[in-house]
């Protein structure tokens, strides 16, 4: 048993691939070493990465595959031997199989007799499989952006490969990539140990040999180091802590392969400038992590993750370097604030008319003209439903929603739109209703985001999506597969999340019937956009809220197969899909609920059926049918009002309880009854009972759907 | 405080900004780089000067540096702005093919201009580069030093829109950048660009270049002629496309001899890109470009560049 170690030495991965790149190293190898039989029982794989170094330690690797015998069928026994003498064909044979010609059998088989051998298959020693195999699975790491860098440019990676290490445990595997032999010397920490070798004497030693050349190979060791350091240095400040910053702590993670942390200082009289665009400077420009004191208020100092470590003299240089580097930062950020105040918002409407939307549509000020009309027009509806709500502010916010595009700031922070014009409506004096929903035009940004908090912040968000959608499908720009440029998707989710978790009355439909009349669109450009908005509701259960897929299946199929409608998506509000969602994960635990759904789905198969042979649905006729059809029959009648007014009072838990009590009459049904009845009469009531059954009891999920056993 | 920071002021050698320049010229030269002057046309960027842009064209090995005053006229802020100027100097470096070592090379070039790495933090970001109006772009890295983004490293892919065999490595100091840095001054202008050897007497950079950053910025921003640029700008664009288009038919003629193609002035046809390329960029920095236009001036000027890189390309194999 060996230890089998990977090193691919880089120059700097981009932080943002490493750890998909690790991952996928690990598994191409494992998958590699299963292949060829290569793994004992118990085997272990480990992978590392830095920035310069993507590697995979493979604990338990066999020396070699196992000998296999194979059994070998040849030409008929009369082509190979005439007179028991072996014939060029016998000879043949034997000498492809590997086997002396004595060797060959007589091998009996329906067809006739035949030539047989026992082929040895030697295994093949695992260093020869790896050295021939790792090539082609190292070059096939998936890249989001790759180059090439040799002379004819005979492969691609993320950057140039600079060295390889390949052990068997001390033994060298012989496997060359992009032009570089492996070898046991790997690379230490680029300036802390500087350019000798880092001999690796056993596969088995990696982490300790590159530990003592000032490299921690494992990532979450790093992260750990660095999150110890943040609360260290943090303490050097009373009563402060460093916000958490998860995405940030991943990437210093990667850009480091020995961290430490400083913490810096800036003048507190930049705490004027908004935190938000603080926090843009140091968490997005220079990578800091910010400070917070006792209120979750930002105190004047930052934490930088440094790929070092010093002494106290260059622990001052260092300090005192990223301290200038951001003092001049927010200096520009206050000259920025300071010169866009002398244009207030209210007079840069007209300057939208310089800043392109799409060159096909118009302008922003355009859009924010198309804005102010669907917002307007959801307006009413909502209004009608008796929401409350300061429709001038809604209307006031919409009109000076994009005007912040204008502004130096948001040049210069152009991932703070939205919240700077909030910022800059505040700071002038407008209402505080207008700026909360110009701050908040853009959230929810992703899955995880928070809606507006504001009915006027949750009605301009929702006119801005719906009308960038449908400008964009009326001139043809619909998603396609990993194609979505205008992120059409994450305008379409940010929809949905804000009709599922805000308090509006208002459902898909409502806002298709508020907008259409005022849409440039054509009907089935309108069409694309209810299906694309019906997908993102299928994608909101699953992914914004956990549900399985087939209960999503279920839920949002819901009527579709039989003549109810009630529950078309666009129809009910989004937060009723997710009660009956909820109701149908619950219920899905339950046996009788279980063997329900089985039946539902027998019923659709019997009624494809009969739809394929052209069988007549009657009329679920009480004369016509057996005895167990009748008590179903009669079940059903008395179950299905009970299940309406259940369905009707959303109560849906209740209503799939009852629906789950039809399991003993279902099950004696078709225990006993032939729905498929030879008498065209009988076949015709049994058809219609079921069809009525699956119709009556539909409604609040399509039960077929989910997975049972 | 006051000790640390005299260890900072100690541990800078404080270089004058043309002793900055002095070492990386000397430095890259020990390692068999031809020294270039600055390219005598306007240029935005280093990568723009011919000695870049067509000498990457060829497999031909080649290195070569050059100081490129680099003019960004919406960058101008009339010499009140301590950290941004209208003309920056980049040490532009470009090594065909790149060294495997090119990286040690570049992190030496630093310890030659006084950086001790071992009292200061280096890292190596992904920042990729492309410049469309050239039908270029490569991938590569901004090195941080101190938080401080001091150089651009590329490695060129693609050229004038033809992939480059061999590559290249781009190297691109920020030469104010690296001097405010390593003199540890807050502002640009306070960097001292000489110092005499005898009387110690020092010149800054304000000294030398501060009335050109106001004059350039009142010009750019206020007194350029709209008009009167865009005349210039067709004008230049017109007499580049006509020799795009003898250049074409000389090039592609099977009975024209290798002689006359290698004479033809290509070069001067790409001086009048670079020329269109700067006055596009004072017509943006007086705001006379409206964004639906901008896409498609952009694409007049890419139609030069990429036409004489496809040209010289042809030029070269003739």
């Amino acid at each position: 048993m060996a230890n089998f170690l990977l090193e691919i030495g880089l120059e700097e991965i981009p932080a943002r691939m490493i750890a998909g790149a690790e991952a996928e190293l690990g598994r191409r190898v494992t998958e590699l070493l299963t292949r060829e039989r290569l793994l004992s029982e118990g085997a272990k794989v480990t992978t590392f990465s830095t920035p310069r170094r993507l590697a995979v330690l493979a604990e338990g690797v066999l020396a070699g595959q196992a000998d296999t015998e194979e059994q070998l069928t040849g030409p008929s026994w009369k082509i190979a031997f005439k007179d028991d003498a072996p014939t060029a064909a016998a000879e043949a044979f034997a000498k492809k199989a590997g086997v002396a010609v004595n060797d060959l059998e007589k091998v009996t088989t329906p067809k006739g007799e035949y030539v047989g051998a026992k082929a040895q298959r030697k295994g093949r020693a695992t260093a020869e499989i790896l050295a021939g195999e790792l090539p082609k699975e190292v070059l096939a790491i998936y890249w989001a952006k790759n180059m090439y860098w040799r002379a004819s440019k005979p492969e691609r990676f993320v950057r140039p490969l600079r060295w390889l290490v390949a052990l068997l445990d001390s033994e060298i595997v012989p496997v060359e990539i992009t032009g570089i032999a492996a070898r046991r010397a790997s690379r230490g920490h680029r300036v802390l140990h500087g350019e000798k070798p880092v001999e690796i004497a056993v596969a088995g030693g990696y982490v300790e040999a590159l530990r003592g050349a000032k490299v921690v190979v494992e990532v979450s060791e790093r992260r750990q180091l660095i999150r110890k350091a943040l609360d260290k240095a943090t303490r050097t400040v009373a009563g402060a802590r460093w916000r958490e910053d998860e995405p940030l702590v991943e990437t210093v993670t990667h850009l480091t392969e020995w961290p430490s942390v400083i913490l810096g200082d800036f003048e507190p009289e930049y705490l004027t400038l908004p935190e938000e665009v603080l926090v843009t400077v140091m968490r997005d420009h220079q990578k800091y992590f910010a400070v917070e004191g006792a209120e979750g208020k930002l105190a004047p100092h930052f934490l930088a993750v440094l790929n070092t470590e010093v002494d106290a003299e260059g622990e001052a240089i260092i300090r005192h370097g990223n301290a200038k580097v951001l003092r001049a930062r927010f200096k520009d950020a206050q000259f920025f604030w300071d010169f866009d105040q002398k244009v207030p918002l209210a007079e840069r409407v007209e300057s939208l008319k310089a800043v392109t939307y799409h060159k096909d549509l118009g302008n922003y000020y355009w859009k924010t003209e198309e804005n102010l009309v669907v917002a307007g027009r959801l307006a009413s509806v909502v209004k009608a439903a008796g929401v409350a709500f300061d429709e001038a502010a809604l209307l006031k916010a919409a009109e000076l929603a994009k005007t912040d595009l204008t502004t130096e700031l948001v040049k210069e922070f152009t991932e703070l739109q939205g919240i700077i014009g909030g910022l800059y409506a505040r700071a002038q004096g407008l209402d505080e209703t207008v700026a909360k929903a110009i701050y908040d035009q853009y959230t929810p940004a992703s899955t995880e985001d928070a809606i507006p908090t504001t009915v006027e912040g949750q009605l301009l968000g929702l006119a801005d999506r719906i009308q960038t959608i449908t400008a964009m499908f009326g001139i043809g720009f619909k998603p396609t597969g990993s194609k979505d440029p205008f992120a059409l998707r994450r305008a379409g989710n940010g929809i949905i999340k804000i009709l599922a978790e805000s308090d509006l009355e208002l459902t898909l439909d409502g806002i298709y019937s508020a907008i259409y009349p005022i849409l440039k669109i054509s009907g089935p450009s309108f069409n694309e956009v209810q299906v694309f908005l019906g997908e993102r509701v299928k994608s909101y259960l699953m992914e914004a809220r956990g549900f399985a897929y087939d209960v999503v299946n279920a839920v949002t199929s819901a009527g579709s197969m039989v003549v109810v409608t009630e529950f078309t998506l666009g129809a009910e509000n989004v937060r009723h899909t997710i009660a009956r969602a909820e109701a149908l994960t619950a219920a899905r635990g339950s046996e009788d609920f279980v063997a329900v759904s089985a039946a539902f789905k027998r019923i659709k198969n019997i009624l494809r059926q009969a739809e394929e042979k052209k069988f007549e649905i009657g009329a679920a006729d009480g004369a016509k049918l057996a005895s167990e059809a009748q008590k179903l029959l009669a079940h059903a009648d008395e179950l299905a009002p009970k299940v309406r007014k259940y369905r009707e009072d959303h109560a849906y838990t209740e209503a799939l309880s009852e629906i789950a009590t039809l399991r003993p009459s279902v099950d004696a049904f078709f225990d006993k009854v032939m729905v498929l009845d030879n008498d065209p009469a009988v076949r015709g009531a049994n058809l219609g009972l079921i069809a009525s059954v699956l119709e009556g009891f539909s409604g609040i999920a399509d039960f077929s759907e989910i997975v049972t056993g | 405080m006051s000790s640390s920071v005299d260890a900072v002021k100690a541990a800078s050698s404080a270089l004058t900004f043309q002793d900055l320049l002095f070492r990386l010229q000397r430095f890259w030269a020990e390692r068999g780089c031809v020294l270039q002057q600055p390219y005598d046309v306007e240029v935005g960027a280093g990568t723009m000067a011919p000695e870049t842009f067509l000498r990457v064209l060829s497999a031909k090995p080649y290195r070569v540096g050059y100081a490129q005053p680099s003019r960004r006229p919406a960058d101008g802020r009339y010499g009140e702005n301590p950290n941004r100027l209208f003309k920056h100097t980049q040490f532009q470096l470009v090594l065909k093919p790149p060294p495997v070592n090119v990286q040690e090379l570049y992190l030496q070039s630093l310890e030659a201009i006084g950086i001790d790495l071992l009292k200061h933090d280096l890292k190596f970001e992904e920042d990729n580069w492309e410049w469309p109006a050239g039908g270029a772009w490569g991938v590569g890295w901004q090195v941080m030093l101190d938080g401080l983004e001091i150089t651009q490293f590329t490695y060129f892919q693609q050229c004038g829109g033809q992939d480059l065999d061999p590559i290249c490595a781009e190297l691109t100091y920020g030469l104010e950048r690296i001097a405010a840095f390593i003199q540890d001054v807050d502002s640009i202008y306070d960097i001292v660009w000489a110092r005499d050897p005898d009387t110690g007497v020092e010149v800054t950079y304000g000294d030398v270049r501060l009335e050109e950053e106001l004059q350039f910025s009142v010009y750019n921003f206020e007194y350029a002629d709209v008009p009167k640029l865009w005349e210039h700008f067709n004008a230049f664009e017109a007499e580049g496309k006509a020799l795009l288009e003898q250049a074409g038919k000389l090039l592609t003629d099977e009975t024209a001899s290798p002689k006359d193609k290698k004479r033809f002035p290509l070069l001067a046809a790409y001086e009048l890109a670079l020329k269109c390329s700067n006055l596009f960029n004072l017509l943006d920095a007086r705001g006379a470009v409206s964004v639906t236009e901008r896409v498609g001036v952009i694409g007049r000027i890419r139609a030069l560049a990429v036409g004489v890189a496809k040209a010289y390309a042809l030029q070269k194999a003739a």
